[in-house]
Parts: C-alpha cells; sequence; structure tokens
C-alpha cells in the first residue's frame, strides 16, 4: 500500500460532506465505497510504474487534505465569475463552483426536446438509473478513476435522445477560488443514435494556491452520434490536475477531442477512445503551451476494436522556461478490426535549452489491412520561415510569436463551432508571446 | 540605388559568388539571367539578408548605406523586396495577419500611421484583383496548400501591397502558365516607376517579353559573364547559356 495511513483518515467516507451527488442513494454509497477501497489499495501510483513513468504524482499524498471538502470561493473572484456569465451567448453554461454547480451563476435555456443537461447530482436524486453503468469498475481507467468516484463532488449529466441536435455548446466551467481545494467533477454525457452535441470542459483557476482538481468524463456515443469534446486547462500556477476523458463509441458514430493546455503547476489527461463497433471515426487534437516550471503530460489511447474505423490524431506542444511535456499516444487495433486507418502525429516546439519533451508513441497492431503511420517532431522554428517573415519587415522577435501563434492556431482551427474557437483563439493568444499585438491585428 | 562591387559569397566553404560588379539605378529594370546553379538565388538572397551566407569580400551599398550590415527586417522597411524563387508556406498564420503585419512594419518606419481593418481590406482587395488573385486565399494559411502558380501570385500581391524602392523577383515567371505570366508581368509592370528599381532573376528568356528589361546581364559559375540591354536575352535564347559560359571561360584564360 503506497497511501500514509493519515492520509486514509483524512479521506475516511463516514466524514464525507452531505454535499457528494448522490449521497443518499445507496448505489452511489457501494460504489464509492468500493472504489474507495481498490484506491486504498493500491495508492497513487509511483513513476516506477511505466504509465506514470514522466509524471510524478507522488506529492499528492503529502498535501494537507485530500478531501472534497466544502470551501467557499474566494471574495476576490466573484466579479470575475459574474462576468464570466456574461460573456456566455450562444452557449449553455454551467458554473462549478469548487466542485459545486451554482444554479444562478449558470444559464441553460432553449433546450431543444429530447435534450437534457442537469448537473450530476440532480440526476442522482431523481434516481436516474443512467448513470449507474458508468460507475462501474470496469469503466476505471486509471486509478484516479476510482478515487473520484469515491468523491465525486458533482458534475453534468447530459443525456440526448436518438436523432437531436444540440446546435450551442454546453460550455461547463469549473472554477477553482480558495484554498486547499480539492474538487472530484464527474460528467456524463449520453448521445443517442445520430445525435449532435459540443461539450466544453474550462478549469479556470482563480488563484494561485495548491488545489487540486481529479475530473472524470465519460462519454457514450450511440450508432451514428457526433460529439465534439473541448477542454480547456487553465488552472492557477500552483495547481495540480488530473483527468480522464473516456468515449465508448458505436457503429458509424464520430468523437472529437480537443485538449488545450494552458495552465497549470501540472497536468494529466489520460484521453481515450474505444471503437466498439464498425465505420468509427475517432480525432484527438490537443495542444499545449507551457512556461515556467509547468509539466504537462497527455497520454492518449485509442482502441480500434472494429472494421473500418478511422482515427485521427494530432498533438502539438510548445515548451518554454524549464517545463516539462509529455506526450504518449498509444493505438491498439485489436484482432478483427480489420481496415483500419490510423494517424497520429506529434509536434514539438522547444522555445528554451531548459525545456523538455517526451513523446512516445505506442502502436499495437493485430489485424489485417490496416493503415497505420505516426510521426513525431521536436525542434525550434525553422529558420526558412523565419527569414521569409523578416524579409517582410517583421522584426525577429515578432516573427518568432507569429510562428508560435501559427504553430498553436492549426490546432485551434480544428474547433468546429465559431463562438468556441474564437474563445479559444483568445485564450491561446494570451498565453503566447506578443499575444496582444497579434489580437489586435486578427 | 544599389552598388554591388567585386561581392564573393561563400557557402559551407564553398564559394558560390565569385565577384559580381552590379549598378541599379532608380528607375531602372535589371534581368540577371544564368543557368541552373550559377548563383542567382544565391545573389538575390543574399540582397535580402539571408543567414548562412558568408561575405568573402567586396560590398553591397543600397541608398548610401551598407547593405550587408542591415538585418533582413531593416532592409524591408527601407523598401528592399525579394520575391522568392520557393515561397514559404507558414501554417496556422493567414495570409491577410502576415500582409497585415509586414505592412504595419514598413508603414511604422516611415512613420506612417496602422492602416485600419476598412482601410487595409479595401488595399488587399484591389491588390488581389489587379494580380488576378482569389479572395478566398487572403483568410488562408500563408502559401499552405497554394499551387505553384498562387504562390508565385502570392509574392507579387506582397510586393504591389508593400511597395518597395528595390524589387527582386527570383525565377517569379517559373511554373506559370502564360496567362498567369501576362497576369503577374502585368502586376509588375505597373510598378515600374522613376523611383523603383527591378531586378528580374530568371532562367528563361520568356518573361522578359512582358517585362522588357533597361539591361541584362549573364550570370555564370558565380560572375557576370556578360552585360548588355534587352537585346542580350534575344541573343542569349538563340544560342544557348553555353555561348556565355565558352566566353566566360575564353575570357578567364586570356
Ligand atoms: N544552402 C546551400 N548549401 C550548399 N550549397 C548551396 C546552397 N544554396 C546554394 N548552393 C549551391 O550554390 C550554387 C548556386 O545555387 P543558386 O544560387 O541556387 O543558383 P541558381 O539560382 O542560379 O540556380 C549551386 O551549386 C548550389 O548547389
Ligand atoms: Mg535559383
Amino acid at each position: 500500500m503506497n497511501v500514509q495511513p493519515d492520509l486514509l483518515q483524512h479521506l475516511e467516507l463516514e466524514r464525507m460532506p452531505e454535499a457528494l451527488a448522490g449521497h443518499d442513494v445507496p448505489w452511489v454509497r457501494l460504489a464509492r465505497e468500493s472504489a474507495f477501497g481498490r484506491f486504498a489499495a493500491r495508492g497513487f501510483p509511483t513513476r516506477r510504474d511505466e504509465e506514470w513513468k514522466y509524471t510524478d504524482v507522488t506529492a499528492l499524498g503529502r498535501r494537507a487534505s485530500l478531501a472534497p471538502d466544502h470551501i467557499p470561493p474566494d471574495p476576490s473572484s466573484e466579479a470575475a465569475l459574474h462576468a464570466w456569465t456574461l460573456t456566455n451567448e450562444g452557449m449553455h453554461l454551467m458554473v462549478f463552483v469548487n466542485g459545486h454547480y451554482d444554479a444562478d451563476l449558470s444559464t441553460i435555456d432553449g433546450l431543444p426536446d429530447g435534450v437534457r443537461l442537469t448537473s450530476l447530482a440532480q440526476a442522482l436524486d431523481e434516481a436516474q438509473d443512467l448513470p449507474r453503468p458508468f460507475f462501474d469498475v470496469r469503466n476505471e481507467h486509471t486509478i484516479f478513476a476510482s478515487l473520484n468516484t469515491a468523491f465525486a463532488t458533482d458534475g453534468a449529466m447530459l443525456q440526448l435522445a436518438p436523432g437531436t441536435v444540440l446546435d450551442a455548446p454546453v460550455y461547463l466551467l469549473f472554477i477553482a477560488s480558495g484554498h486547499g481545494v480539492a474538487v472530484y467533477p464527474r460528467n456524463i454525457v449520453v448521445a443517442g443514435e445520430g445525435a449532435r452535441a459540443t461539450m466544453v470542459e474550462h478549469y479556470l483557476g482563480m488563484v494561485d494556491a495548491h488545489n487540486f482538481t481529479n475530473a472524470i468524463t465519460q462519454i457514450s456515443l450511440g450508432a451514428g452520434a457526433v460529439i465534439e469534446h473541448c477542454k480547456l486547462l487553465q488552472e492557477g500556477s500552483a495547481a495540480s490536475h488530473i483527468a480522464g476523458i473516456h468515449a465508448d463509441l458505436m457503429a458509424g458514430s464520430s468523437f472529437v477531442s480537443h485538449s488545450f493546455a494552458l495552465g497549470a503547476r501540472m497536468g494529466r489527461n489520460d484521453i481515450t477512445a474505444r471503437l466498439l463497433e464498425r465505420d468509427c471515426r475517432c480525432t484527438l487534437n490537443g495542444l499545449y503551451l507551457l512556461d515556467g516550471r509547468q509539466h504537462m503530460d497527455h497520454h492518449t489511447r485509442i482502441d480500434h476494436l472494429a472494421p473500418d474505423g478511422v482515427s485521427r490524431e494530432q498533438y502539438r506542444g510548445v515548451m518554454d522556461g524549464e517545463s516539462h511535456g509529455v506526450f504518449n499516444g498509444k493505438l491498439v487495433v485489436h484482432p478483427g478490426a480489420d481496415g483500419t486507418d490510423a494517424h497520429q502525429s506529434s509536434r514539438n516546439l522547444l522555445l528554451s535549452r531548459q525545456a523538455e519533451v517526451d513523446t512516445k508513441p505506442q502502436l499495437e497492431i493485430f489485424a489485417d489491412n490496416v493503415k497505420c503511420t505516426h510521426g513525431a517532431t521536436v525542434g525550434q522554428l525553422d529558420e526558412n520561415h523565419l527569414f521569409y517573415l523578416r524579409s517582410r519587415g517583421i522584426d525577429a522577435e515578432s516573427a518568432r510569436s507569429l510562428l508560435i501563434y501559427g504553430f498553436a492556431n492549426d490546432i485551434v482551427a480544428r474547433v468546429s463551432a465559431p463562438n468556441l474557437r474564437g474563445r479559444i483563439e483568445q485564450l491561446v493568444l494570451e498565453r503566447l508571446p506578443h499575444g496582444e499585438s497579434i489580437k489586435e491585428l486578427l | 540605388m544599389l552598388t554591388v562591387k567585386n561581392l564573393h559569397v561563400a557557402i559551407d566553404g564553398k564559394e558560390i559568388l565569385r565577384g559580381i560588379d552590379l549598378n541599379v539605378r532608380a528607375g531602372e529594370v535589371h534581368a540577371i539571367m544564368g543557368p541552373n546553379g550559377s548563383g542567382k538565388s544565391t545573389l538575390a538572397q543574399v540582397l535580402a539578408g539571408r543567414e548562412g551566407y558568408r561575405v568573402t569580400a567586396g560590398t553591397a551599398r543600397y541608398l548610401g548605406r551598407n547593405l550587408l550590415a542591415m538585418t533582413p527586417e531593416q532592409r524591408a522597411r527601407e523598401g528592399v523586396f525579394l520575391a522568392f524563387q520557393y515561397p514559404v508556406e507558414i501554417p496556422g498564420v493567414s495570409n491577410a495577419l502576415f500582409l497585415k503585419t509586414s505592412l504595419n512594419a514598413v508603414r511604422k518606419q516611415h512613420g506612417l500611421p496602422e492602416l485600419d481593418a476598412m482601410d487595409f481590406l479595401a488595399l488587399v482587395r484591389d491588390r488581389m484583383k489587379r494580380v488576378g488573385m482569389d479572395e478566398v486565399l487572403l483568410s488562408r494559411a500563408v502559401n499552405e496548400g497554394f499551387s505553384g502558380g498562387e504562390k508565385k501570385r502570392n509574392e507579387i500581391l506582397q510586393l504591389t501591397v508593400l511597395e518597395p524602392k528595390l524589387a527582386i523577383l527570383d525565377e517569379t515567371d517559373s511554373g506559370l502558365d502564360i496567362d498567369a505570366l501576362k497576369q503577374v508581368a502585368d502586376g509588375v509592370n505597373a510598378m515600374r516607376n522613376a523611383r523603383r528599381a527591378i531586378v528580374l532573376v530568371t532562367h528563361y528568356q520568356r518573361l522578359l517579353n512582358y517585362i522588357v528589361p533597361d539591361h541584362v546581364h549573364v550570370l555564370s559559375q558565380g560572375r557576370i559573364a556578360k552585360s548588355g540591354g534587352a537585346g542580350l536575352a534575344f541573343e542569349l535564347e538563340q544560342h544557348g547559356y553555353g555561348w556565355v559560359e565558352a566566353g566566360n571561360e575564353a575570357s578567364r584564360v586570356a
């Protein structure tokens, strides 16, 4: 056992606040207890664990508390919070403050018939059975999923009846405000046959505190469904963030994931997709912009389990300062997944000598007639590109920032919803050198 | 405007330009011709400020200043423009953003205010029409997925937007069909005036049917082997580069 005994005491389920979603639902309680048992038995992974080779999470075990205690938001962030709710035009906004749903700050209106969007707590209180299989042990991809099941605070539950189309993106805003915050968001999306929607998960740290987020999002796509998921990581500069995004795809469905990692001291995203039936399509895009001593790890895994699936993966990183990026892209083409067409690319820019990146493709192919390609690059800006810009009067420093912007924007441009794309472009620009001056020109 | 004297340039220890003399005055159009590998692009790139080349001897003065001591961006802001033989693709940066950034940089140098979005668009649309470029290429990433012809037109578009004093066009004619060639030539001819000099670098005489130069220079093995008027291009067309190269050898022996 890797977890210290005093930590376990902290985590005693009995003293868990009433506020955890589904606290009086018997199966939820059982699921939590059994998940907690699994976590306690294994504890946090160490770097000896192959999957955690580059990312050290042992510091989490030394935190004062991992318990999802109810912490009121820091008053300094009130104004910013309210400003947020005014800028959500054309989106369904759900705001979670320190893990808890805040209905006053949220605006959900004009949902089409057949679409339900509620907090997970509400869904569980209504004794809905729909969330139940998502808490099954077979759907736990990592030890952090066990920890999340044990302490899932709240989250969003999106249900789309067959054939429904939700045009406006669902925007989940998770605010961390205050000190010692530990939150366990749990989001579930169930898309019926042919349903379509876009969902955003934005993690926004409003203070520079050692806060901890452990989030799990599970997405189930019925036949022919199309779900575009977008994760924006913008936690505070001292925060730790560990999350899993897991999609199950039925015949002919399409899952698109974008992961933009812009902020957190230490971050880890496990993004997985299982192409369970034929003709599925899976697209994973990612962009991490790191500086200072930031550490960001993306582990992706695509399982092709049925014939004629297509997967496209494109990850990019820009590392400055002493930051460390990790990309591990696993692709498994299982027996019978003939005709799979998969492509993976990882490209990285190192802007300083101290910055580092570890990028690794992991391809395992057990089927026939499969097309799998992958490529990874690590490097600096291209001198030819720089000279071209400079030969047009653009000074060397601006040319550099323009190229970095271009490198990053290539991923942003893949987001379909224009209002969302515009917002992400702004956030990315705020993180880039001279982003302000580029912003003015756009 | 541009005075190059005895310019020697080496790359990786290999001497590529071996004593170039060139004198370009405002209002003139010069053509620099020569076989592949004779050093035409090297000359063009060195004049634009490309790093990685070593000037081992000689000078280049532009408007009375030491051109070789200026950074590429200073040269561009002072009015030197190079249309690349192989225009570079810049993923993720739209043509509009690129053009606006460079135009503003050049304008700033001359104490002019930045153009606002409306004026910029009006200007660019006008110039795109002039060079026969589809407007959708404005929102596309710089040269990315452009056809060979579109890339060349994009270079000429930048030329007409930035309005330099000294324009060096490196093989802008290659890969263009006859209609595109005429359109590009029209774009360049419209830029001709008493205050501007143009240096056309080309392998073929074809372009010079549409843009008639005042002076023609033939480059061979890093030297100007022969200079003359527009007629020299036609002579070359008839006799081929072997004719000049033979002369070059002869003059060296003598
Ligand atoms: N970056 C380089 N490294 C090494 N050799 C080069 C480089 N660029 C050009 N050269 C060499 O210099 C010579 C002249 O090339 P270039 O100037 O491109 O000729 P042109 O434009 O007349 O075809 C050629 O022999 C070419 O191989
Ligand atoms: Mg050339």
